[in-house]
């Protein structure tokens, strides 16, 4: 047989003692390619090298982290010392049992002793953590934490300077209100962009031709929105006493709700409710650049003689103000988004610049409310000139004792201190 | 006489660029870079004047992005927000418990939604106040504090950074002065005025730096179309 399967003559016999030979060849062949190393890696892989060199981190801390909206929980612990710096983070685990189940929630780099998990309120959690080496070694685990459950806080504690300054601020208002109710003047400088409100209604009346109102790309949740909706009631009362036309285009439905109804009312006011049209007031897109398309087209074909760009405004405001320029028509624009007055203050006749938006409602209407508004306003304004000013001189007066008595001024010192801590600096 | 003249001056460089894209050029092949480009030039045609090229393009935009707009609003607001939780999901169903808390969060909401359509109706038009009042309302009460912090305590805690230094002192006198001309209760006569101009001065200094700073911005924009119109569509540049 030997010399059949020498001589390469395989019969049938013989290729049946091949076959079971190699079968028995293989299954003791695959037993050790396969079950052996996956054993071994299996072993390996379960079992977690423990560098006993390298001490666990201590002093585990875990708590609802504060001033926030729940669902989170801050972990804290010492790092321990790693003079060869081999340590290269810390693995965070979780469970919602002390004894048992916990799992990993996420690794942090080294010098790291803190860590925020997101949870879910009302549950009880545990962590524990130990550091990781280059060479996938692990410290033993440190203490197991205590039990806390994260719940949203009412009050942001770090907000106390807001709710004084807003209380401050209300007190003033109210003073200034019921000064303006007794019937007491308060004066308002003159605003120009303002003035010119009554020559540009009046222009396009003359004229006969629409006045165009712009309230701004933004939504109701901007300040400048409101501003200029607030404008848009003296406006059109002026329009419709002048019986004159407005066209309102809007790139938010709700923006265009609450100027139709500021509109209309207005009309109602000024004894004309029958010159108000549903059509003054029309909702265009709320896509940036189409809006600006289809103003630009109004302007080219209504020809309005007056354009009015009040509210908030972006990469839109040259282009809308460039396009009322070639028109010819009298422009006036308002916003507070620095970035885009150069443009306006470029192209349009007056210019209504930041805060001075605020202040044309109470300008227009002289409401008391309005108007205590814009005093108590002016009031934080001057405290903090005072208090600039202030500190600068002190900080030139306490360098000044520095550089001759090689010492700071202890007294100034805290001083400056106060007002840093006031503004959380 | 002017319409002519800019019509053929058009007309001429439209030729050109159609005779270099045929002689040196390798036009895009792609249905969508044509539409692209063609819808650019209809809207860069309104340099010239106002035509049924530029108003094809403005309305096409404003329809296609209104069109958008409502299946997005309808898809996340209304399906997502209302129609989902309400009869889907029923979210307002917490292990078998009917939760009216859950309930109302959905519910109130769209009432007030529903009530923004009564500016349909002649009689009940006015009810259309109750949503307006609620989100300017919340919209200002929710402003005031992020307002407080952020204009002011931010912007005072950034300056209050006192070193003295000419660059500090520099922005100090600039914030004070600026402060000063934004201060309405009292006529800007005498040292007030002065120091109210001298707030001006800055302000426009500050307003040229950004007006440059955004024309380079703008600037980078046009070329960015060119490019488009170029290379993309023409294959006229490399």
């Amino acid at each position: 047989m030997t010399s059949d399967l020498v001589l390469g003559k395989i019969t049938t016999d013989n290729m049946k003692m091949i076959f079971v030979k190699d079968r028995a060849f293989t299954a003791i062949f695959l037993i050790f390619l396969f079950l052996v190393p996956s054993f071994i890696f299996s072993q390996a892989g379960i079992e977690v090298v423990v560098d006993l060199e390298i001490l666990a981190p201590t002093e585990i801390n875990a708590f609802d982290t504060p001033n926030d909206a729940g669902e989170n929980i801050t972990v804290t612990w010492e790092t321990p010392e790693d003079p060869s710096g081999i340590i290269v983070g810390y693995e965070i685990f979780k469970s919602e049992n002390k004894e048992t189940g916990f799992t990993m929630v996420s690794f942090v780099g080294k010098g790291t002793g803190e860590f925020k998990n997101r949870t879910q309120d009302k549950v009880v959690y545990y962590y524990k953590v130990r550091a990781k080496t280059e060479d996938c070694k692990f410290s033993p685990f440190s203490e197991i934490s205590e039990g806390v459950v994260s719940r949203p806080q009412l009050f942001h504690t770090g907000r106390i300077n807001v709710l004084v300054a807003v209380v401050v601020f209300l007190c003033l208002l109210m003073f200034f209100v019921s000064t303006a109710r007794k019937g007491k003047s308060l004066f308002i400088r003159r605003i120009a962009g303002l003035d010119a409100l009554d020559e540009a209604v009046g222009r396009a009346t003359e004229m006969g031709k629409p006045i165009l109102y712009v309230p701004g790309l933004s939504s109701m949740s901007d300040v400048a929105t409101i501003a200029s909706i607030n404008i848009l009631g003296p406006v059109a009362k002026k329009v419709a006493e002048y019986e004159s036309m407005v066209l309102v285009p809007c790139a938010d439905p709700i923006v265009m709700t609450v100027a139709h109804q500021v509109v209309k009312e207005s009309f109602l006011e000024a004894g004309r409710p029958d010159a108000f049209n549903e059509d003054m007031v029309f909702f265009l897109t709320d896509s940036q650049f189409g809006f600006v398309a289809a103003v630009d087209g109004i302007m080219v074909r209504e020809k309005p003689a007056t354009n009015l760009f009040l509210g908030m405004f972006w990469a839109e405001s040259l282009i809308l103000a460039e396009t009322g320029n070639m028109t010819g028509a009298i422009q006036i624009a308002g916003t507070d988004a620095v970035s885009q007055l150069p443009f306006f203050v470029t192209a349009c006749d007056y210019t209504i610049i930041g805060e001075e938006l605020y202040a044309a409602s109470a300008y227009l209407s002289k409401i008391p409310v309005l108007v205590g508004s814009l005093k108590a306003q002016d009031i934080g304004k001057a405290f903090l000139i005072i208090v600039i000013f202030a500190m600068f001189i002190l900080s030139i007066v306490n360098t000044g004792f520095f550089l001759a008595i090689a010492t700071r001024n202890t007294f100034l010192s805290r001083i400056i201190e106060f007002f840093q801590g006031l503004f959380n600096v | 006489m002017k319409e002519r003249k800019g019509l053929i001056i058009g007309s001429v460089i439209m030729i050109a660029i159609f005779v270099l894209m045929f002689i040196k050029g390798e036009p895009s092949k792609s249905i969508m870079v044509w539409i692209a480009a063609i819808l650019t030039l209809s809207i860069y045609s309104f340099l010239y004047k106002d035509n049924v090229f530029y108003k094809f393009a403005e309305h096409l935009f404003v329809g296609v992005s209104v069109g958008y707009s409502v299946s997005v609003v309808w898809q996340n607001a209304f399906i997502r927000r209302v129609f989902d939780p309400l009869f889907i999901t029923r979210t307002y169903i917490v292990n078998d418990k009917f939760s009216l808390y859950l309930f109302l969060g959905i519910v109130i909401p769209t009432l007030l939604g529903l009530l923004m359509l009564s500016i349909f109706t002649k009689k009940q038009a006015w009810l259309i106040r109750i949503p307006i009042a609620f989100v300017v309302g919340s919209y200002a009460g929710m402003g005031i504090a992020p307002s407080f912090q952020a204009n002011i305590f931010e912007q005072t805690r950034s300056t209050l950074y006192v070193t003295l230094s000419i660059s500090a002192s520099i922005m100090i006198v600039g914030v004070i002065s600026t402060l000063v001309y934004f201060f309405f209760s009292k006529e800007h006569k005498g040292l007030l005025g002065k120091t109210a101009n001298l707030g001006i001065w800055f302000i426009m200094i500050a307003f040229g730096a950004s007006f440059g700073y955004t024309v380079m911005a703008r600037i980078s924009l046009l070329i960015g179309r060119m490019q488009f119109l170029l290379h993309d569509w023409l294959g006229v540049i490399k």
